[in-house]
């Protein structure tokens, strides 16, 4: 299995393979060098192994910029968001955490209007396939992916598509991507109940355990830090479950303009709090 | 390999605290504009903070740390506070039920205890009463996921009896009304708050029961130790 060093040259050349410059290839290399140095420095503390983001603004900073106006393209704000997804991606899984889940699309949003669920739809199959491919990013970073939501609420070929990276990504060994696409805290419960009492075959009652046992997060570590991004102090339905212990946050940088340093800020605002919130875990764990 | 990051561990540790005393820095700086934009607002000089408009808040959640929840004089005053302002319903939460064991206390100290309508009830349900003519909800970490585990059991039982059905033999199927009725019948219902604040060190929910916390706006109000009225 190659070293975490040597996936992350491969994705600096593959993120570089059509840099002809050459100072520009260096400013790469030199700019990955100074963040293994900040990283090591931040891994002298806790490092969260489960970070999850609600991508907040995209709308609004398309509209900022006026490039709705301007662009062809309705979906120009969402392109800029998926660029800092992919740059917060490749940061946190230098850093060291183990798992990023993004709330890319809520059940709620299906109220939108039918164009833009569509191009939404079609954005996120197309970007999908684009990580999936073979010189990709999930191959570059041994990445695992999961969609987590009511699948079949989503638009067939995207639904196929995320099936198909699903399926591509089981057995790779890297950090995992969790998408949470059609999904909504509530609806997770609902469908973990349902789960519960189907298989109850001849056991007394239902426990907690059984209902974590069903949620679509099953196996994943509950998140350390949710980051929502634009200000907005609601989680609107994400996560929560899972967010008994989380750390919330709500920088007030809109999703597009989110990048390394409010991302480095992030985890040093989790490192402060890291004893409180491990005692009051612990605390609880230990009454059940 | 080893020498070498014995050799800078220590140039590590260096950097780490200084990017800690960099966060405390901006953290304090930010803490005494708050405080000034709290004088400001409490002497009076801003106009749209005369007349507070709560219309929109129906429901009012707090979060306390259980260890400031001991604190009951300060809980006490919190209530006050809460009430002078026109706040019409509170649910508290703090995760070990500290102040849930410490309900008597709060029934007593209210206005007119023998106005007071308290639903007794079993210790491991709802607690509401009114308290300076605002309804208190009480309630802490088991109310959240053995409340859901409940409410699941309750669903169960319904589907067993209705085995016969031939939708039923499909397998179960529930929606989200399904879900907060069964919370209803087993007695862990309430409302969403639109607001909730948390007093303590971290802003985390400590296990807000996660079925009313949906579109709930959450504000970190610090420790209960330093709340002031300017919310």
């Amino acid at each position: 299995m190659s070293t975490i060093s040597e996936r992350f040259s491969i994705l600096q050349s593959h993120l570089e393979k059509n840099c002809k410059s050459k100072i520009s290839k260096i400013s790469g290399y030199v700019g990955f060098i100074m963040r293994k140095l900040l990283f090591s420095v931040l891994s002298v503390g806790p490092i969260p192994a489960h970070v999850a983001i609600i991508m907040d603004g995209n709308r609004r900073f398309a509209k900022r910029r006026s490039l709705l106006q301007d662009s062809i393209d309705p979906a120009s704000g969402h392109r800029l968001g998926f660029r800092s997804l992919i740059s917060t991606i490749q940061y946190s899984f230098e850093m060291g955490v183990k798992c990023v889940t993004v709330y890319a699309f809520s059940i709620d949003n299906f109220k939108r209007s039918p164009q833009e669920v569509q191009m939404l739809m079609d954005l996120m199959r197309e970007k999908i396939e684009e990580m999936s491919a073979e010189d990709g990013v999930f191959k570059a970073l041994d990445v695992k992916i999961n969609f987590w939501g009511n699948l079949e609420l989503m638009t067939e070929p995207t639904r196929l598509s995320a099936k198909r990276a699903m399926d591509t990504t089981v057995h790779n060994k890297g950090p995992e991507l969790s998408v949470c696409v059609a999904y909504t805290s509530t609806n997770e419960i609902t469908h973990a109940i349902e789960a519960s009492v189907r298989d109850l075959k001849g056991k007394d009652q239902v426990q907690v355990s059984d209902l974590e046992r069903n949620l679509y997060s099953a196996g994943c570590v509950e998140p350390d830090i949710i980051i929502r991004t634009s200000g907005e102090t609601r989680l609107s339905n994400f996560l929560l479950w899972q967010s008994d212990f989380t750390h919330l946050q709500n920088p007030k940088p809109l999703w597009p303009e989110f990048s390394l340093r409010h991302l480095v800020w992030a985890v040093l605002e989790y490192q402060r709090v890291y004893a409180y919130l491990k005692n009051k875990k612990e605390g609880i764990e230990k009454n059940k | 390999m080893i020498e070498a990051s014995v050799i800078a561990s220590p140039f590590l540790g260096i950097f780490f605290c200084l990017l800690h005393v960099i966060v405390s820095l901006v953290r304090t700086w930010s803490y005494l504009v708050h405080q000034i934009q709290c004088l400001i607002i409490s002497s009076g000089l801003l106009p749209q903070y005369q007349d507070i408009n709560l219309d929109r808040l129906r429901h009012l959640a707090v979060v306390i740390d259980s260890e400031d929840a001991k604190n009951k004089s300060k809980v006490h005053q919190l209530l006050c506070w809460l009430s002078d302002i026109g706040v019409k319903y509170v649910i508290l939460y703090d995760i070990e039920g500290v102040i849930k064991k410490s309900d008597k206390a709060y029934k007593k100290s209210s206005a007119n205890p023998s106005e007071t309508k308290c639903l007794d009830f079993a210790p491991n349900m709802l607690l509401i009463f009114d308290m300076f003519g605002m309804t208190v909800e009480i309630i802490f970490y088991t109310d959240g996921k053995e409340a859901a585990a409940k409410g699941a059991n309750y669903l169960c039982s319904n589907y067993l009896k209705n085995q016969d059905d031939t939708l039923n033999k499909l397998g179960p199927k529930f929606t989200e009304p399904d879900i907060s009725s069964a919370l209803k019948a087993v007695g862990h219902d309430g409302p969403e708050p639109d607001l909730l604040l948390v007093y303590g060190p971290a802003r985390c929910h400590l296990g807000f029961p996660a079925w009313r916390l949906r579109y709930t706006e959450i504000v970190h109000m610090g420790p209960l130790t330093s709340m002031h009225l300017v919310l």
